[in-house]
């Protein structure tokens, strides 16, 4: 979560609130930004650190380890409408990549400011090849877009 | 979002001798449902409220509290771990 703080700038740029999830209370995630995470980020944590003790959030979204009684490293992007438009859970040893979850947001951005007339191939970033699907693509992605020079 | 009082509460915000709010049938019924409504990519967002840290006070967090924005939800293991 020190990454999403300290990077934070980068997701207000791109117009998207963040909410983080632990079991933990509200009172430790306050000692933990006090602590630790605004050392780490340079500044005090700006988004809402929820508590969800019971589980009962992870639960819904698919995340609460029983067993442990702790969640997994779930991370879900919502758009506008309240819609999931991608998710993306790892065990805990493994952390995100930020940059990963940005590039999703600007690429279902795009999606949705062209109303889905462009829709956004593999490794696609800000400025490479989108795709324009319609009768005349169907067969001849081919001859416009390359997984080896385009991705 | 107004600061909620910070008393003598149950980790999870309730506070500790209120009245529980609903009847325990009626509460197997909403875990029912809340098992149903599970998070799936292209289907809405199940919609939540939950007690929060936010910028030096206690308060609570709703999903639907921000309509027409873009919401990134991170899940971690908890605080104070190592990655």
């Amino acid at each position: 979560m020190s990454a999403v703080a300290a990077n934070y700038n980068l997701l207000q740029d791109l117009g998207v609130e963040v909410i983080s999830m632990s079991v933990d209370s509200q009172f430790v995630h306050k000692v933990w930004n006090d602590n630790e995470l605004s050392k780490m980020a340079g500044h005090d944590v700006p988004f809402h650190m929820a508590s969800d003790g019971a589980g009962r959030v992870g639960t819904m979204y698919g995340v609460y380890n029983e067993d442990a009684g702790v969640e997994f490293r779930g991370r879900f992007i919502i758009d506008p409408d309240g819609v999931i438009q991608g998710m993306e859970v790892l065990t805990p040893p493994v952390g995100r990549k930020l940059e990963e979850t940005i590039r999703q947001i600007q690429a279902f951005q795009h999606v949705r400011a062209t109303k889905g007339a462009e829709v956004c191939p593999a490794g696609w970033e800000p400025g490479k090849k989108v795709l324009k699907p319609g009768p005349d693509l169907v067969g001849n992605v081919w001859k416009v877009w390359s997984p080896l020079t385009d991705h | 979002m107004a600061d909620q009082p910070v008393g003598c509460a149950h980790p999870i915000g309730a506070t500790v001798g209120t009245d529980p709010a609903e009847t325990n049938e009626q509460q197997t019924t909403k875990q029912k449902e809340k098992k149903m409504s599970l998070a799936r990519v292209g289907a809405k967002a199940p919609d939540f409220e939950a007690p929060a840290y936010y910028k030096g006070g206690f308060t609570s967090v709703k999903l639907s509290d921000f309509p027409g924005k873009w919401v990134v939800l991170c899940f971690y293991p908890g605080d104070f771990t190592f990655v």
